[in-house]
C-alpha cells in the first residue's frame, strides 16, 4: 500500500514497520481511528441515554433512514471490496457477483434454520460455502481470460440464478427462505441501531484483512498477476492457483456481505440477486477506483445514495407543475437505473481512477493549501 | 577449468514455431560460478533460448538439465524455485507498484505467509517475516543503488532505472543461476558501466552463475568468462571471448566481414571498436 502520498516534512520513517503501516501518516490513521470510535458512540448513546435520541446529530443516528443507509454501506461495501480484490486488484472480471452474494445470504439462514447454529457462526461459514461455490465457478479462469471469462461468469450467474429457485430445500424456491436475527449471549440485534454496530464491525474487520493482505505476500502476488502475468511466473508465483483463489476471496466477501445482508431483512429471496446487482458491484469498484481498498467502499457509498438522490429529484419533480405527468410518477425505477449506468460511464471517462484517486487529489490540495500551485 | 559438473546442461535442444526453426539441436553447458555470454544476431534464437531454460517456452526436443534434475517439464514459477532467476528484454516490470513492491515480489518463494496469516499479519507472524524479507530487500536496494526510487511506482520511471529494478527483482529470487536478456539495450555508457559492475560483482561477490545475453561487445569481451554464438537457431561456435574473436565464422556471420569498414553489418550495436 506504500505510495507517493503527502506527509508532512519532519515525518521521516525510521523502521521498516513504519514503513508499512496501512495508513501513510499517523493523522489519516487518527482521523480514521477517531471518526470510527465516533459512530460507535453516536448510535451507543441515544441507546443509553434516550433523552439525547432527539439531540441535533445524535439524533440522525437513531433514526431508522439514516441507520438503513449504514447498514447497506456496511453489507454492499463488504462485497464490492471483494469484487474490488478480483477485478481492481487481479485484474480479472466477474459478473457474477450478485450470485455469490446470494449464495451466502440463503447459506447462513439454511445453516442456522436446519442446523440451528447461532447466526453469527453462520455468517462466516456462509462466507466459506460462497468461496467453495466461487472457486467451483472460478475455476474457468485457470484457463480464460477476458472476454471469454467475463461470458463464463455470465453463465455462473444465470446458472446459480436458476439454482436458486430449484433448490427448494436449500433456498425456499420462488417463496424464498426467512432469516433469523442474530444474538449473541442472548442479546439481539433486532433493531437498526444494534444491526448498524454488526455490520460496522464486520466491516472494519473484513476492510483490514483486505488491506493486511494487500500489504503481504499474496496480496502482492495477485497485482503481480494483473500487471504482468509473464514475469509474475518467473517470479515463482503460480498463475493458476491465484486466479482461482483471486475469485474464492472475492466469493468469501460476498457470501460474508450476503449473509448480513439476509439477516438484516430477515427474508431471502432469489429476485435481488440478478445481473442487475452484479453490474451495480461493478459499478461501486469502477467508481469507487480500481485496485483501491477504501474506493470499495466509497464507490458503495456513492451508488447506494444515488437512487435516494434520484427519488429525492424525482419528488421534486413532483410538485412542479410536470408533477402528474405519467413518465415522473411512474418513471422512478427507470430513473434510477438510467443513472447508474450513467454514473458508471461518466466516472470511465473522466475519472478512470475513481473517487479513491480524487480523494488522494483533495488531500494534497489541503496539505498544501493555500498554496496549491 | 575446473573439473565442476555443470549448474546448467542444454543438450540436443530444438524449438520450432511451425516452419521457423528458432533454435535447431543446440547443446551447450555453463559450470556454476561462470559468467557466459550468449551472443549473435537479432533473430538468431537468443531469447528463445532464454525462454526454454526458464519454461517460458516448451523445446520441441532436448532437454535442460539444472543442477542434475531434468527441468523440461517443469514450468517457469517451479524452475523459480528450483533456484533460476531472470529478466527480460522487453522491460516487464508490474508498472503500477513501487520499485519497493516490485523487488518484494521476488522474495514470493521464499515467504510463507499466505492469505489467512497475511491477512492476520500482526497475529500469525506475517509481519515479522515481512519485515526480515523486507530488510534483504533493502541491501538489494542498496548494492543496485536504486534507494532514492524505493517509492516510485515503477511504471513511471526511466528506461535505465527500470532495467535497474529489473535485475534488483531477479536478485531478490536468490537465484543461483541468473539469467540476463539484453541487461544494457538502450542504455547510455554510463549505465552500461554501472550495469556491467553490478552483473560482475553478481557474480563474484554473490556467487551467482550468470548466462547473459548482450549485444555489446566490449562488455561481453571484458567480463565473459566463455562465450556461446548462436545464429539462424544454430551454435556456430563457443569459447573463450579471445578465440571468439578471431573465429572466422563468427567474423562472417556476425561481427560482419574483415574488410567491412564498419564492421557491423548484421549487429548494429555499439562496441564495435573491439572488432
Ligand atoms: N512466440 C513465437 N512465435 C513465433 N515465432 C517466434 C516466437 N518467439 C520467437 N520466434 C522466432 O524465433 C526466432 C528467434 O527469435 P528470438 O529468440 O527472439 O531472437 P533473438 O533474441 O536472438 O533476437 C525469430 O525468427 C522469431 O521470429
Ligand atoms: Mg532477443
Amino acid at each position: 500500500m506504500a505510495t507517493l502520498s503527502m506527509r508532512p516534512c519532519g515525518d521521516f520513517r525510521t523502521t521498516y514497520r513504519q514503513d508499512t503501516k496501512i495508513f501513510d501518516t499517523r493523522n489519516s490513521r487518527g482521523a480514521m481511528v477517531i471518526f470510527l470510535a465516533a459512530l460507535y458512540a453516536l448510535v451507543i448513546l441515544p441507546q443509553v441515554v434516550p433523552a439525547l435520541a432527539d439531540a441535533p446529530i445524535i439524533g440522525w443516528f437513531a433514526d431508522g433512514y439514516f441507520l438503513s443507509l449504514g447498514i447497506q454501506f456496511c453489507y454492499y461495501g463488504i462485497a464490492a471490496l471483494g469484487l474490488n480484490i478480483l477485478v481492481g486488484f487481479t485484474g480479472q472480471i466477474s459478473l457474477g457477483h450478485a450470485a455469490f452474494f446470494g449464495v451466502g445470504a440463503f447459506s447462513s439462514a439454511w445453516l442456522n434454520t436446519t442446523f440451528g447454529i447461532p447466526v453469527l457462526l453462520c455468517i462466516p461459514l456462509a462466507g466459506g460455502m460462497a468461496a467453495v461455490v466461487g472457486l467451483i465457478f472460478g475455476a474457468p479462469a485457470a484457463r480464460i481470460k477476458g472476454l471469454y471469462l467475463a461470458i463464463a461468469t455470465l453463465a455462473a450467474q444465470f446458472i446459480i440464478e436458476d439454482l436458486f429457485i430449484r433448490m427448494e430445500w436449500f433456498t425456499g424456491g420462488s417463496s424464498g427462505s426467512l432469516a433469523d436475527t442474530v444474538t449473541l449471549f442472548g442479546f439481539a440485534f433486532d433493531n437498526d441501531q444494534r444491526y448498524f454496530l454488526l455490520t460496522l464491525s464486520f466491516a472494519i474487520i473484513m476492510y483490514v484483512l483486505a488491506a493486511n493482505l494487500m500489504r503481504s505476500r499474496d496480496g502482492r502476488a495477485f497485482v503481480a498477476v494483473r500487471d504482468h502475468y509473464l514475469s509474475a511466473e518467473v517470479m515463482g508465483i503460480n498463475l493458476t492457483k491465484y486466479r482461482v483463489m483471486s475469485f474464492g476471496i472475492a466469493a468469501f466477501y460476498a457470501g460474508i456481505g450476503g449473509a448480513l445482508y439476509g439477516h438484516y431483512l430477515m427474508f431471502v429471496s432469489a429476485e435481488a440477486f440478478t445481473i442487475l446487482l452484479s453490474i451495480q458491484f461493478l459499478g461501486m469498484i469502477i467508481i469507487g477506483g480500481l485496485g483501491s481498498v477504501m474506493g470499495a467502499m466509497l464507490g458503495t457509498i456513492f451508488m447506494v445514495m444515488l437512487p435516494e438522490f434520484m427519488a429525492g429529484g424525482v419528488s421534486i419533480l413532483q410538485n412542479t407543475e410536470w408533477g402528474n405527468q405519467p413518465f415522473i410518477i411512474n418513471g422512478l425505477a427507470f430513473f434510477r437505473e438510467m443513472a447508474i449506468g450513467a454514473a458508471i460511464i461518466l466516472f470511465l471517462i473522466f475519472e478512470p481512477d475513481g473517487l479513491a484517486h480524487r480523494w488522494k487529489l483533495i488531500k494534497a490540495y489541503w496539505k498544501l493549501y493555500p498554496f496549491s500551485h | 577449468m575446473s573439473t565442476d559438473s555443470p549448474i546448467l546442461d542444454v543438450r540436443d535442444l530444438s524449438l520450432h514455431f511451425g516452419g521457423v526453426r528458432a533454435l535447431s539441436n543446440v547443446s551447450f553447458s555453463v559450470k556454476p560460478g561462470e559468467l557466459f555470454a550468449i551472443i549473435g544476431p537479432n533473430g538468431a534464437g537468443k531469447t528463445s533460448m532464454m525462454n526454454c531454460i526458464s519454461g517460458r517456452y516448451t523445446p520441441t526436443q532436448g532437454q535442460v538439465i539444472f543442477k542434475g534434475q531434468d527441468v523440461t517439464p517443469l514450468p517457469p514459477n517451479k524452475r523459480t524455485e528450483v533456484g533460476m532467476g531472470r529478466t527480460f528484454q522487453n522491460l516487464a516490470l508490474f508498472g503500477h507498484m513501487s520499485v519497493l513492491d516490485n523487488i518484494m515480489v521476488g522474495r514470493h518463494h521464499l515467504l510463507k505467509n499466505n492469505f489467512l496469516s497475511g491477512g492476520l499479519y500482526w497475529l500469525g507472524g506475517a509481519q515479522k517475516e515481512e519485515l526480515s524479507h523486507r530488510r534483504q530487500v533493502e541491501d538489494i536496494i542498496d548494492f543496485l543503488e536504486i534507494s532514492p526510487i524505493r517509492k516510485a511506482t515503477a511504471g513511471t520511471l526511466s528506461y535505465g532505472l527500470r532495467k535497474r529494478v529489473e535485475l534488483a527483482r531477479a536478485v531478490a529470487l536468490k537465484p543461483d543461476l541468473i539469467l540476463l536478456d539484453e541487461p544494457m539495450a538502450g542504455m547510455n555508457q554510463e549505465e552500461k558501466e554501472d550495469m556491467t559492475r553490478y552483473i560482475v560483482d553478481l557474480n563474484e561477490e554473490w556467487g551467482m552463475t550468470v548466462v547473459m545475453i548482450e549485444h555489446d561487445m566490449g562488455v561481453v569481451m571484458d567480463v565473459s568468462e566463455r562465450v556461446m554464438v548462436l545464429d539462424f537457431g544454430q551454435k556456430i561456435a563457443e569459447g573463450l571471448p579471445d578465440e571468439i574473436m578471431s573465429n572466422p565464422y563468427v567474423k562472417k556471420a556476425y561481427l560482419g566481414e574483415d574488410d567491412e569498414e564498419d564492421g557491423g553489418a548484421v549487429n548494429a550495436g555499439p562496441g564495435q571498436e573491439v572488432a
